[in-house]
């Protein structure tokens, strides 16, 4: 059965649309997960700025390790947790390119710890995007850095007990005490409200990377439904409920550069 | 041309220079740390990257982005370095992005000591990360050849989209001779049409060693396999001393490889026919030569500075038609010709045969000149 190809009706305004920066394909995502929503931001962010042409991704070890299929831009894959030192590899031999890494929890806050505080400390002129749902997602929902206490995973199984497998690590408080670091601040992707507010800040953090300011990154509060074990409407509750108050939304670090800027 | 006395480390990096090096990322380590310094001074007034990382897995891994993009790019370290670039040298042959990495090798295992050694043959020439990859390993005996080699490297990482390694052992990196070093060549600009630099004007394109379907990846291993087995058929290196008439060949690497060139000078002013055969290229490594010589010499004798990693490929290469002597300094030691000529004394006087194991003759003899 062939279907005729929708036509746009006069008199009226595309007004949304896949971004250019987006392919036009389904992800491997699982349902409810907010890496689509991460992604699609930061396409539609790319293409707003008329960066496509200019950008190179650094996807991750983890679930986002094939998001450079979803990207119609340049892309790379580092090894676990070294995407923000190959980002400073290409960025430091091409400096007009605008150069972004995708990294999760266990990616950049646990083995990848020394070369994100290293590049943030450089002030290097790249981008981070951050997604933490507290937990391992592709190797199958062990603890992560930012497990909250109490969270059950397959490698905490009784529940992160603090005493012996210690406490979350808040990320863009650490980061935002660095003097390379030009804009560091934490969203969340758990609703309509929120998803706005992420947007903006990805825009900002990406214009502290064409005005030459230093470091940027965005935190993002992200759902894990599977390995939650949560349908996805309780996961975006559960990082309203739980995951909110241990990693409070807020803006760590803006540089005055970008806070007097309008997107 | 005017020659100049340098430090072997500052040659090495002087040569990379002038050979067009873009970008340049390390990490302090004795005995290659004036490698870094020179890089540090006079990248910059080049107009060129120059970085000190935070480690050495993160130095490699800048290493890996900055190849992504068609830069010609270069670390330099020691054995323990080697060991955390492992992880980003496997990376970067799978993803097949040239890089050059300089390997000043100190003693060891574990700290070890920053004496001279050649104990990292095995594992550059052998393994040098995970999974299944050839990198090119070039060794030199002298600060010149130290200079003409990394010259080569870079085009060789280019022609095979590859890891290539020079392995000077510390002595090389730390002594000074007089060299001649190349003209500056001009930066290459043109981006090759793999590299990634931003997809203007043109479809994305995509670095990664990342090949989920098991069938892709074994596209890309055995492509990795031709690419080697055409290294093979035109990248063997290695130099002939007196060997058109040696009854007796001595073999050996590097510094090793110089030492017993002083030896067999000597025992041939004894007249002795003996001759030395220096494997340039650890890998791809002379086989069939090595097979040629095992024909025709009556006896090997193999020196290294370590326990025989190199005595495992010539006997590989042998195939048991010579019999074969072992010398082996260890731990920073590096042998004196005397101690060389003495073996090569000994080969003539007491011959190896063809069914002992080198290993325990050389071990025997180290343990009554300990005791």
């Amino acid at each position: 059965m062939t279907v005729a190809a929708p036509t746009k009706p006069k008199n009226l305004k595309l007004v949304y649309q896949r971004p250019e920066s987006l392919v036009d394909s389904a992800t491997h995502y699982c349902p409810g997960c907010t890496h689509g929503i991460a992604h699609r931001l930061v396409a539609e962010v790319l293409d707003e700025m008329g960066l496509r042409e200019k950008t190179i991704g650094i996807a991750p070890v983890g679930c986002a390790v094939l998001a450079y299929e979803y990207f119609t831009f340049d892309g790379v894959e580092a090894a676990h947790g070294r995407a923000p030192a190959m980002a400073t590899g290409i960025k430091r031999v091409l400096p007009d390119r605008v150069v972004f890494t995708y990294q999760g929890d266990g990616d950049l806050a646990s083995i990848g710890m020394a070369e994100i505080m290293h590049a943030a400390a450089r002030g290097e002129r790249i981008t981070v995007i951050f997604i933490n749902n507290a937990i391992y997602g592709m190797t199958g929902g062990q603890m992560a850095p930012t497990t909250l206490p109490h969270q059950v995973t397959t490698s905490s199984p009784r529940g992160r007990d603090v005493a012996t497998q210690g406490y979350p690590i808040r990320m863009a408080e650490i980061l935002a005490n660095l003097d390379g670091a030009a804009y560091i601040v934490r969203r969340s992707l758990h609703d309509a409200t929120n998803i706005r507010k992420a947007k903006k800040a990805i825009r900002l953090a990406f214009e502290a990377q064409v005005r030459d300011l230093g470091f940027s990154m965005v935190e993002l509060l992200s759902t894990c439904p599977t390995n939650w074990g949560m349908s996805p409407v309780e996961a975006m509750e559960w990082v309203r409920d739980n995951m909110v108050p241990t990693y409070p939304l807020g803006d760590y670090k803006v540089a005055p550069e970008l806070q007097k800027l309008r997107v | 041309m005017t020659r100049e006395l340098m430090k072997g480390n500052v040659a090495m990096a002087e040569a990379a220079i002038r050979a067009g090096l873009d970008a340049y990322f390390g990490y302090p380590i004795t005995p290659q740390s004036e490698l870094l310094e020179w890089m540090s001074k006079r990248m910059p007034e080049e107009g060129r990257v120059f970085l000190q990382a935070e480690s050495e897995v993160a130095a490699i891994n800048m290493v890996y982005g900055a190849a992504c993009t068609g830069a010609r790019v270069m670390t330099s370290t020691s054995g323990p370095g080697i060991s955390l670039m492992a992880e980003g040298i496997s990376y970067i042959a799978g993803t097949e992005v040239p890089a050059v990495i300089v390997d000043v090798v100190r003693g060891g295992p574990g700290l070890g000591n920053i004496a001279p050694s050649q104990g990292d043959y095995r594992q550059v020439a052998h393994g040098a990360g995970h999974g299944d990859f050839f990198p090119i390993v070039l060794a030199p005996s002298s600060v010149q050849e130290a200079v003409d080699l990394i010259t080569e490297a870079f085009d060789l990482a280019e022609k095979y989209r590859t890891v290539v390694f020079i392995v000077a052992d510390g002595s090389i990196g730390q002594m000074m001779e007089p060299v001649s070093l190349p003209e500056p060549r001009a930066i290459q600009r043109e981006a090759p049409d793999w590299a990634v630099t931003g997809a203007e004007g043109r479809p994305r394109r995509t670095l990664t060693s990342l090949y989920l379907q098991p069938e892709e990846e074994e596209e890309v291993n055995l492509r990795l396999v031709r690419r080697w087995r055409e290294a093979e058929a035109n990248e063997i290196r290695y130099r002939e001393y007196y060997l058109d008439d040696a009854e007796y060949v001595v073999m050996g690497f590097g510094t090793a490889g110089r030492v017993a060139l002083s030896a067999v000078r000597a025992a041939r002013a004894q007249g002795i026919r003996v001759g030395l055969f220096r494997p340039v290229s650890l890998r791809p490594f002379p086989y069939q030569a090595v097979r040629e010589l095992a024909e025709k010499a009556k006896a090997f004798l193999v020196v290294e500075m370590n326990g025989g990693q190199m005595l495992d490929d010539v006997k590989a290469a042998a195939q048991g038609q010579v019999p074969i002597r072992f010398y082996g300094r260890m731990g920073g030691v590096v042998p004196f010709p005397d101690e060389v000529l003495d073996e090569i004394h000994a080969l003539v006087s007491e011959p190896p045969t063809l069914d002992e194991d080198p290993r325990a003759r050389w071990l025997d003899n180290m343990q009554r000149r300990m005791s």
